[in-house]
């Protein structure tokens, strides 16, 4: 069935950009200004006038709101504000999604999605609140001492693993992976700090059955990129990066309280994943290379097992390092070294990282890379996931 | 059945919910009994608090009493401290129970006993009332024993 209800091949992202990437609490500048220099970047990156962006669409409450960033660069006009709801990196690929419904829809002509994070200046995730008292539902579970993203993650993925006979292997081999394309990629955090098994395995519990090396970073920086028109990206100097598909969600009763949600031992990607495919007209052996958004790993192994890249049961053999690593794997994943080891800005550095696939710029290339995936958040909710492709998929 | 706390002093002691949603449910512990929300629409148990039925839509949804006593859906040991309290902790266990009695509904609470002890899926796991009586707000955390 045709329809126009589709976002496929209407815009394509012509310019992508990052700030330094500092470790948490070390950017030397404020929160704002590496937003307006991300945004600054990533316009020179596609050749345009920052005063011709029109939109801007960010996630997890992103503190850079809009209009100041539309009066800071001095845009003509300002026709499309959005923030995706939700917090972590679940807004990802979301944010993807509406800057691309806008234009396509006729709402903006040139969006820039972005993401800023200063945690020095704004304050860490990683730690429990400090509050005397509360009360709503963080009152069922912060009194236990469950209060970190890691806390809320690690009994999906226990169940998960219980259910499916998943090993602590397959959790290594994709800490493994982001470490080692890391390792090629001269604007990674980690990069200089390789990871082996013996220096995984010896690492310490953060919670089980995730180790240190399971667990994001926390970092500072900016990262954005330009979206414009499918037929206005031809005249950019980058081959065009279109967007195939861009959707968000989640399940049925995915936001349950207290750990009630039906689909427990999920990624949240059951019925994204479905609608994913559906819009870009792929499936996933179609994907060339894939960027998995890691809070922690075990959020990772679920995602791909519910983006179709192997079933529950087939996890052990399938997440290998060889596998998973570029160029040759059969899923190179997360090639810029991902959250783990480039930059943990809430994700948005794995969708910069598939632009570049695509256009051939990665510091891991996978060669011919023509489709790639992106699966942004897994856990939170609602998720989302976008897939890149060359002219050559349209 | 009272017990000497579980966890370290120090962390965000629970308070009933300013609008009321959760004050039953609270106020229960400190009788050591464990109220959950039933809808008067369908009958069916729904957990955690909200104003209104997921199944049928009905806004009386009343608190009552069940069995405390389910099964371990999941569980993590946790070992990092991410606040001060908890820095000489050590680790420790949280243990989601999904309650049979009650449509299955799931509540989070810390396995009492050796923080070592293996975390078995589908373990039988009793109620353990940990009074706070003397703190301000007053209250009871919920905390589960392996049967
Ligand atoms: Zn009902």
């Amino acid at each position: 069935m045709t329809t126009d209800r589709t976002l496929r091949g209407k815009a394509a992202v012509v310019g992508v950009a990052e700030t330094e990437y500092y470790k948490w609490g070390r950017s030397p500048d404020p929160e704002f200004k590496l937003a307006i220099a991300a945004v600054l970047g990533a316009c020179a990156n596609a050749g345009i006038d920052p005063a011709d962006v029109d939109g801007f669409s960010s996630y997890s409450n992103d503190r850079s709101d809009a209009s100041r960033l539309s009066a800071a660069l001095g845009c003509k006009q300002l026709s499309f504000a959005s923030m995706q709801w939700g917090g972590g990196g679940g807004g990802g690929s979301g944010a993807v999604a509406n800057a691309a419904a806008a234009i396509a829809t006729g709402q903006a002509e040139c969006v820039v999605v972005f993401r800023a994070l200063a945690q020095g200046q704004f304050g860490r995730f990683g730690q429990g609140p400090r509050s005397r008292m509360v009360s709503g539902t963080a009152a069922h579970t912060l009194p236990y001492g469950l209060m970190s993203a890691a806390h809320s993650f690690a009994m999906k993925v226990n169940r998960f693993m219980h259910d499916h006979g998943v090993k602590q292997e397959a959790l290594r081999a994709i800490s493994l992976a982001s470490y080692a394309h890391a390792q090629q990629n001269p604007r990674a955090v980690m990069h200089g700090r390789p990871l082996d098994e013996a220096a995984y395995d010896a690492s310490r519990w953060i919670v089980e059955p995730f180790h240190l090396f399971d667990c994001c970073q926390e970092n500072d920086g900016a990262a954005a990129m330009v979206l414009v028109s499918a037929e206005r990206a031809k005249d950019f100097d980058h081959n065009p990066c279109y967007v195939l598909a861009a959707v968000s969600g989640s399940q049925h009763r995915a936001g349950a309280p207290v750990h009630n949600t039906p689909e427990y031992a999920s990624s949240g990607f059951t019925t994204v994943a479905p609608r994913l495919y559906r819009m870009a007209q792929l499936g996933p052996s179609d994907v060339d290379v894939l960027q998995s958004y890691e809070n922690f790993t075990g959020g990772v192994m679920m995602s791909i097992v519910e983006h179709g890249f192997c079933s529950a049961e087939e996890v052990n053999d399938f997440l290998t390092l060889e596998n998973l690593s570029a160029p040759s794997g059969t899923l190179p994943l997360n090639t810029s070294g991902g959250n783990l080891a480039e930059c943990y800005m809430h994700g948005l550095g794995l969708n910069i990282e598939a632009v570049r696939q695509i256009w051939g710029e990665s510091t891991c290339q996978v060669p011919n890379a023509e489709v790639a995936m992106v699966g942004s958040g897994p856990m939170v909710t609602p998720v989302s996931s976008c897939i890149f492709g060359s002219e050559a998929t349209l | 059945m009272s017990m000497t706390p579980y966890l370290r002093p120090g962390l965000a002691k629970p308070a009933p919910s300013r609008d009321g949603l959760d004050t039953a449910f609270w106020e229960g512990l400190q009788q050591e009994k464990l109220l959950l929300q039933r809808c008067n629409g369908c009958n069916r148990w729904q957990w955690g608090p909200e104003w209104v039925c997921h199944r049928c839509h009905s806004f009386d949804l009343r608190y009552e009493e069940t069995a405390a006593e389910g099964i371990i859906y999941s569980h993590e040991r946790i070992w990092h401290p991410v606040h001060p309290a908890l820095a000489e902790q050590g680790p420790y266990v949280v243990v989601l129970v999904e309650l049979p009695h009650a449509d299955g509904v799931r509540i989070v609470g810390n396995l009492v006993g050796d923080p070592h002890q293996p975390l078995v899926i589908g373990a039988a796991v009793h109620a353990v009332f940990e009074h706070h009586l003397d703190d301000d707000p007053v209250h009871t955390l919920l905390q589960w024993a392996v049967s």
